[in-house]
């Protein structure tokens, strides 16, 4: 029998466990099985594949993806991530330990998650936040879900269509089988309309409202008055946010907020094909005992040392049962520790630069891609920081098209018909002349 | 062994409820805090909520358990013993000094499906 | 293990940067409006990088992995996560792809989710996969929506209950209300399996169907399995198979074969995949060819799942192979006997006979209890294990039983640890006999002690700005 390096039973150990367990050969512990359920038949699974073939064969996969310069974003941003933190998150310490529950000898995972959930607060400007949810569009659903529980007896929850579609549709299948209604409001002149949020808000059974800070079109919305609009109607102002924006742009608190969620990826987290991520949440302190998912908090141990325990799980699953808010439990704790390390790293002043050199980079790809007069601007002189939308003269289709085939993945379509871009600081200026080089060639 | 206040009356779930001037005060029995240990939270409804006799009003939460609080009686609540939101341990202290909620009883009647302390002696077995 | 008592916000320093960025070589955007732009203070750490390296280094050290030690934490399966997973998890070709990249683009990674499509059905004997979910409790939740989402395209609109064994795991009463669905429990027999005769007057037609963990949350398969599947099908009821207990089936025995309808797996649990402190996980749910068509109306989270971690399970299945599958499944079960039978004459066995992956111990059979003298829990016991350089198993869960320590050794530890483990437990035991003090104050040589659960609880304080 070949040896494999995951099992380390060899035949003695097996034979003096059997004897000690009183049983003939391994088989016999399936005695409880009926007959019928015992599989017959090799499986339907290729033969064994050693390291070195594993390794050749993943490699080759990955060689089957195109490697494109990234001028998209949409819910997914090519930020930097810096050589620290997949270090720093390799350690198996963090790697393989499992959910904290034996919080003496889980202090490590404690204090990041604790600091993770002080720099949440901060971006946001919220006063408490869990320790992670799946993503962005799932930490929305919560949202949506936490609405309804706080504000009793309504049913109803308005989602902007200002909102990216994979979040609106997440929200939308958890609202179906919740048993939700879920409205709209509609965009008019780049952004979530008031007047239209005021009347959907008079049928008096409107539980919460989800808003972009930034929409799909990649405009910076103005939320002044919307949070009055809601709370006189008792629901709750959702805001979905990119947090990495949240350095420069008005925070969730600041526009008056009661919930904040939105997905971390934008926080040096590789795009890798969707995941994973990170959602997280931020709350006002009234909301805290409908919070989802994991809290840490801070207290003392028996000595009076400072140590961190998982706390208020009297909300969660496993002791509310069918009472509790959410069914979460296991979140995305190594990614909460992934944009710790990246916050830690970038300080507010690097966040701040990222944005600037991100802005910039789009304001200039912006206008030398108008400057080609392949395109109109849908919404003229609308704030915008990295991400934007033009109305392409030809098909969207063939644009995109074009800069794929000149290595850019960029020119994603909208249901209006419009193209997106998007710049990190990734982006280059050489990049960006390339791009705007194969347009003008198209 | 517990302490059972004579006069008060109790449900099965350990909840006592106590009239003075046609209001019902509620709380819960000493046996029901012991049985939670550290009480950290007490969920309370709003004032002017409905509550209905029989049916959850809020909760009590340790650390590891949570237990639902069922109101013994039906009626508007008039009061909440805000006291108890920074200091739930209060109820640890003394289950019978702090009550939970003041309800206008729509149906004092229901008081009379109350056991008395002898009879609710009896119930918890001590 | 050291104690270190610092928070990455107390090492800042104003001025001090951890980051490098290029320099800025394009003109200067329109500044934003005044009423859009951040005015409220940032108070992030600045830090230099060795100041973070070493600070997480350190916060590192008191922590405890599977890679520290064994961790026979039951119904987690805390395998051994191979090297080689996390290796090809981070090739640029797959950790560079935006996920609204299409098919075109994403070949490889497409051929991953279809290889993983097949394997998976293959060890369950389902028929198709979503990779959607991101963890165990978001897959349960999704398989819910399946079966809801089944009920629904038949017009069958009453069926609004599911039934779960009073065993249950937590989560599952919790996906079930998140759904929209009803909790209908069923008690179990004093041999720890489903009553089947207390079942039968729960079946009506308004049951949607019922969710089973098979091994159940006690380790002991459902010996009437078959008749479950029957009466629940012959109402008009789907099967639900919880996967937390997937791992002592692998090779032996499939839930498809078994009736079951719907499940969904734990790869961070049966697969390999790394629990990273709680999470990322994936939840992928397999479905009969008769659901398929419920599948695509379902959209659980953004993109195509937690890709990296499938990815990581991928690797681990081809290592695997036809060959070693079935390795996985029965040495996971020889180990769980293996150790119940050597640590029975010293913890309550409430249940007598074969366990499959796991077991459930019921506290110790003397705890030391004497005169004035309280005897030591299962609690005090896990504490105790810590300071031998074990984690804990699983305590207080299943509920059935009060004083529960759930033991789960999975089949990648050597019979020296194992061993090793059972000498602990003997010594522990023996320690609670002698002065259950000692369990009691345990752990004594971890960073820190016994934490003040109920203070944290009454006087949250859950970031640092509340601390300062």
């Amino acid at each position: 029998m070949a040896g494999f390096p995951y099992i380390p039973h060899t035949d003695a150990d097996v034979r003096s466990m059997l004897d000690r367990i009183g049983v003939q050969k391994v088989e016999d512990l399936y005695s409880d099985v009926p007959k019928e359920f015992i599989k017959k038949g090799a499986y339907a699974l290729p033969d064994a594949m050693s390291e070195p073939e594993v390794r050749a064969w993943l490699n080759g996969l990955a060689g089957m993806n195109a490697k494109l310069k990234v001028f998209a974003g949409a819910g997914a941003y090519d930020h930097y991530t810096p050589s620290v933190i997949p270090y720093i998150t390799s350690r198996s310490e963090f790697l393989t330990a499992y959910t904290p529950y034996q919080c003496e000898i889980s202090q490590g995972t404690l204090r990041y998650i604790f600091e993770y959930q002080s720099m949440v607060c901060e971006l946001t400007g919220m006063d408490i936040s869990n320790a992670s949810l799946y993503d962005g569009p799932t930490a929305a659903a919560e949202a949506m879900k936490m609405t309804v529980a706080c504000t009793k007896k309504k049913t109803r929850v308005l989602l902007s269509k200002g909102l990216l579609p994979h979040v609106v549709k997440v929200v939308e299948t958890y609202a179906k089988f919740h048993g939700v209604v879920i409205g709209y409001i509609p965009v008019a002149d780049g952004q979530t309309s008031l007047e239209a949020l005021k009347a959907e808000l008079e049928s008096g059974d409107v539980a919460g409202v989800i808003v972009p800070e930034i929409n799909r079109f990649g405009i910076v919305e103005n939320h002044a008055g919307f949070a009055d609009a809601i709370h006189a109607v008792k629901a709750l102002l959702v805001e979905y946010c990119d947090p990495s924006t949240l350095a420069v742009i008005k925070s969730p608190a600041e526009w008056g907020a009661d919930i904040a969620v939105g997905d971390g990826q934008s926080l040096g987290i590789p795009l890798c094909f969707g995941g994973p991520y990170v959602g997280f949440m931020g709350v006002k302190k009234e909301y805290m005992r409908k919070m989802p998912g994991r809290i840490v908090g801070q207290t003392t141990d028996k000595d009076g040392k400072r140590a961190f325990v998982l706390t208020l799980q009297a909300r969660e699953q496993h002791i509310k049962r069918e009472k509790a808010t959410s069914n979460i439990c296991s979140n995305e704790s190594l990614m909460a520790l992934w944009v710790t390390v990246y916050l830690s790293l970038m300080g507010p002043e690097g966040l701040r630069e990222v944005n600037k050199l991100s802005c910039d980079g789009a304001h200039y790809l912006k206008s030398e891609l108008l400057a080609t007069g392949k395109f109109e601007d849908p919404f003229p002189g609308k704030p915008f920081l990295k991400e934007f939308v033009l109305k392409p003269v030809k098909a969207p289709g063939l644009v995109q098209n074009a800069l794929e085939k000149a290595g850019f993945f960029a020119a994603l379509e909208t249901e209006e018909g419009y193209v997106s871009f998007c710049v990190t600081e990734q982006r280059t200026k050489e990049e960006i002349d390339q791009l705007v080089k194969t347009v003008k060639e198209g | 062994m517990s302490k059972i206040v004579e006069g008060l009356k109790y449900s099965e779930s350990h909840e006592w409820v106590k009239v003075e001037d046609g209001v019902a005060l509620v709380g819960v029995s000493d046996f029901a805090q012991k049985e939670m240990g550290d009480i950290t939270y007490v969920d309370m409804p709003d004032v002017d909520d409905e509550v209905t006799a029989g049916e959850e009003f809020g909760a009590l939460e340790s650390v590891k358990a949570a237990s639902d609080l069922i109101s013994p009686v039906s009626g508007k609540v008039v009061a909440v013993n805000e006291e108890l939101d920074e200091a739930p341990e209060k109820v640890n202290e003394d289950a019978y000094a702090n009550w939970i909620i003041k309800v206008e009883m729509s149906d004092p009647s229901e008081l009379d499906d109350l056991m008395d302390a002898e009879a609710y002696k009896a119930h918890i077995g001590e | 293990m050291k104690y270190y008592d610092k928070l990455v916000f107390e090492l800042s320093q104003k001025g001090r940067v951890g980051y490098s960025l290029p320099a800025n070589r394009f003109p200067a955007a329109p500044e934003l409006p005044v009423e859009l732009r951040r005015e409220a203070s940032l108070d992030l750490p600045e830090v230099s990088e060795a100041d973070v390296v070493r600070h997480y280094t350190n916060l590192s050290q008191m922590n405890f992995g599977v890679d520290t030690g064994f961790y026979p934490l039951g119904s987690c399966t805390m395998k051994y996560n191979p090297k080689i997973n996390e290796e090809v998890a981070a090739l640029p070709g797959f950790t560079g792809l935006h996920p609204l990249m299409h098919a075109g683009l994403t070949k490889g990674a497409l051929k991953v989710y279809q290889d993983m499509n097949n394997f998976l059905a293959a060890i369950t004997g389902l028929y198709a996969f979503t990779f959607d979910p991101c963890a165990g409790a978001h897959g349960e939740l999704t398989g819910l929506m399946v079966m809801r989402q089944y009920h629904m395209m038949r017009g069958d609109l009453k069926r609004t209950k599911v039934i779960v064994p009073d065993s249950a795991h937590g989560t599952n009463p919790a996906s079930a209300a998140v759904c929209g669905l009803e909790i209908v429990e069923v008690k179990s027999l004093e041999n720890g399996r489903v009553d089947v005769e207390a079942l039968k007057p729960l079946l009506d037609d308004t049951v949607a169907g019922m969710m089973m963990t098979n091994p159940n949350t006690l380790g002991l398969f459902e010996t009437q399995i078959k008749e479950i599947t029957e009466l629940v099908h012959g109402i008009g009821g789907l099967m639900y198979y919880d996967g937390a207990n997937m791992n002592p089936l692998m090779g032996v025995v499939r839930p498809g074969d078994m009736g079951f309808d719907i499940m969904h797996l734990n790869l961070h649990k049966t697969f390999s995949t790394p629990h990273g402190g709680g999470g990322p996980g994936s939840g992928p749910v397999g479905v009969a060819e008769h659901l398929v068509d419920c599948l695509p109306e379902l959209r659980v989270s953004g993109f195509h799942g937690n890709f990296g971690v499938i990815l990581r399970a991928y690797a681990y299945i081809l290592m695997l192979g036809k060959q070693n599958l079935k390795k996985v499944g029965q040495y996971s079960v020889l180990s769980a006997n293996y150790i119940k039978e050597c640590l029975k004459d010293a913890y309550k066995l409430p249940i007598e006979g074969v366990c499959k992956h796991e077991f459930v111990f019921d506290g110790l059979i003397n705890d030391g209890a004497h005169d004035d003298v309280h005897g030591a829990t299962t609690l005090d016991v896990a504490k105790r294990l810590l300071d031998f350089g074990f984690h804990a198993p699983t305590i207080y869960f299943p509920l059935l039983f009060h004083q529960a320590l759930m033991i789960e050794p999975t089949e990648t530890e050597s019979k020296e640890t194992i061993d090793a483990f059972i000498d602990v437990m003997h010594k522990i035991a023996a320690e609670a006999v002698e002065d259950p003090r000692i369990l009691q104050e345990a752990p004594h040589g971890a960073p820190i002690g016994r934490p003040d659960e109920t203070a944290a609880a009454r006087n949250p304080i859950l970031k640092f700005k509340d601390a300062q």
